[in-house]
């Protein structure tokens, strides 16, 4: 019984502490750097004026600190905003729908392995086997929040945004799900720590790099050199890896609902999308959720192709995790998956403001006639080749 | 598993699964049967059939159930919630279930293999994933292929049907 008790709040501490500690300030802090980057990119300066105000205890000058304390403002502004339900919608979805659109993406949290160990302790909040299956089944109950806002609001332009939103989900969710299987078949497994137990091994799956730890292929295993089983096709599987990170990649920016797809909240054309009627907390939701989601996508994809918590060069583990170096190493590890998932943002902020807007049959086409296509074809090639490689 | 907990989940599975029946909107319909589909899946997860559970997840509460949200929300909502109560109707589906409820004890009844007990899952480093794909193409495979075929001529006729009227 106690150890039930020890595991059940062994997952707690885990679990808040990776939403509150680290998920939650990376989101207003994505924010943030959306705000500066699209500022650098547009030539203006962006948010930079609000730090720690020293006016307010009676001194001359504020110090404006690249206005990193800007999200604190944002959140309070957030909060205190007249919340205003409008008289036309139903009511209770229309209250139900911004939970349902948060609820999702911390929840496919769970899965995703953010670093080795803390004290012996294997950082990932639930180690089970289906592993990234949970992550696209959660996800895809996303859509929920957004079909219900849009419905709810009863009025034209939220409605339209939940139908875009809800066809365009539904149609990215089958080449994320076919994309990935490549990596399933090479790993063997569909649990994410096995995944990434493999590429500390057998080097990040993105990695064409023929160095020890960071390429495909290594050049020894325990200490024995194998240079001498250098095979073509060896180097042929990084081609259809490429593809499916390629196809992974852009069917994760259609379905977190980012430019250059993000018809469901097309400014232009729908005001606002889904959330026009919402107003305060409520809308900040959708917002934190739009943001979680990205980020939930951005682990994914640093778990599958870059090697998750792992460090070139560095151990993976150490004999005794409850030493300070072990512990030191550890730390390493989690600040080594946040900066490659904080990277891939900077990547979604830039594609971001860069493209223009996709017309919605284009996205349509291009996810059912291309994308789907090439995820079954780049299966279809894996297959073939790997028999020939496990001789 | 812990019996208290299967007790919570089919008591959310059953309330939800009589809400969808009870509900005069359809959209709380819909989203009533998504909530029993979560507690079914949490069933499975408690038998240890993780990919089972996850799988209902994935296809009938995150893809079969938000399209026919979709259709529904291009109904008429209005008109539905407005029809009455019908009570020959209702009075039939009680009998209809009471009848099935006499046949399925009949044959639970009579049915001797139910009292054996299955044999566990094995919990190796596959996982159920593994075993299932086994299954599947090992034993069942011939009538997995002539599925496939199956389903790949439906979605060819649908596709077919959709276009002629275009014409």
């Amino acid at each position: 019984m106690t150890q039930v008790l020890l595991f059940a709040l062994i997952s707690l501490i885990k679990t808040l502490g990776l939403i509150f500690l680290i998920i939650l300030p990376m989101v207003s802090y994505t924010v943030y750097a959306e705000r500066r980057v699209s500022a650098m990119i547009q030539d203006r300066l962006g948010p930079n004026r609000v730090g720690i105000p020293l006016t307010l205890f009676g001194l001359q000058k504020d110090i404006p600190f690249f206005g990193l304390v800007q999200p604190v403002a944002d959140a309070v502004k957030l909060l205190l905003k007249e919340d205003f339900t409008p008289n036309h919608v139903n009511k209770f979805y229309y209250w139900l729908a911004p939970a349902c659109a948060m609820a999702p993406s911390m929840m496919a949290l769970a899965v995703i392995p953010f670093g080795s160990q803390l004290w012996g302790e294997p950082m990932v909040v639930a180690n089970v086997n289906i592993g990234v299956l949970w992550v696209f089944a959660v996800s895809s109950l996303g859509v929920y929040g957004i079909v219900l806002a849009g419905w709810s609001s009863n009025s034209k332009y939220p409605f339209l945004g939940g139908i875009r939103s809800t066809s365009q989900m539904i149609s990215y969710e089958l080449s994320l799900a076919l994309s990935v299987i490549p990596i399933f078949m090479i790993c063997g497994t569909l649990n994410l720590s096995e995944i990434v137990r493999y590429q500390t091994v057998h080097g990040w799956l993105i990695s064409p790099i023929w160095i020890k730890g960071i390429s495909l292929f290594p050049l020894s295993i325990n200490g024995q050199e194998i240079i001498h089983s250098f095979h073509i096709l060896k180097i042929i599987l990084w081609i259809p890896l490429f593809i499916s990170f390629i196809v992974f990649t852009i069917s994760m920016f259609a379905e977190t609902n980012r430019l250059p797809f993000d018809l469901p909240e097309a400014e232009t054309e729908l005001v606002g999308g889904y959330h026009t009627e919402y107003s305060s907390m409520k809308f900040a939701l959708f917002f934190l959720g739009e943001y979680a989601a990205m980020i939930v996508g951005s682990a994914v994809i640093v778990t599958l192709f870059f090697g998750a918590w792992h460090v070139p060069f560095l151990p993976t583990a150490i004999d005794d995790p409850y030493t300070f170096w072990g512990v030191i190493l550890g730390l390493i590890h989690i600040a080594a998956f946040f900066v490659k998932v904080a990277l891939l943002l900077l990547l979604f902020i830039w594609v971001r403001w860069t493209l223009p807007r996709f017309r919605y049959d284009q996205l349509m086409r291009l996810g059912w006639y291309f994308f789907i296509e090439i995820a079954l074809v780049n299966v279809f090639i894996v297959a073939v080749i790997l028999p020939f490689m496990r001789e | 598993m812990s019996p208290l907990l299967f007790w919570i989940f089919v008591a959310i599975m059953l309330f939800f699964g009589g809400m969808v029946v009870l509900n005069r909107n359809p959209v709380a319909s819909a989203l009533s049967l998504v909530l029993s589909f979560l507690a079914l899946a949490a069933l499975y997860v408690s038998l240890d059939a993780y990919f089972l559970g996850v799988i209902q997840v994935l296809v009938y509460a995150g893809a079969v159930m938000v399209l026919f949200l979709f259709i529904i929300m291009l109904l008429d909502l209005r008109a539905e919630s407005r029809r009455r109560v019908n009570f020959p109707a209702v009075c039939g589906g009680f009998v209809v279930i009471l009848l099935f409820i006499a046949v399925l004890s009949d044959v639970s009844l009579r049915f001797q293999g139910g009292n054996a007990k299955f044999q566990a899952i094995a919990q190796g480093p596959q996982g159920d994933v593994w075993h299932v794909g086994m299954v599947l193409f090992q034993q069942y495979n011939i009538p997995l292929q002539v599925v496939g075929t199956l389903i790949l001529v439906a979605s060819i006729g649908v596709v077919i049907l959709s276009k002629r009227e275009l014409k």
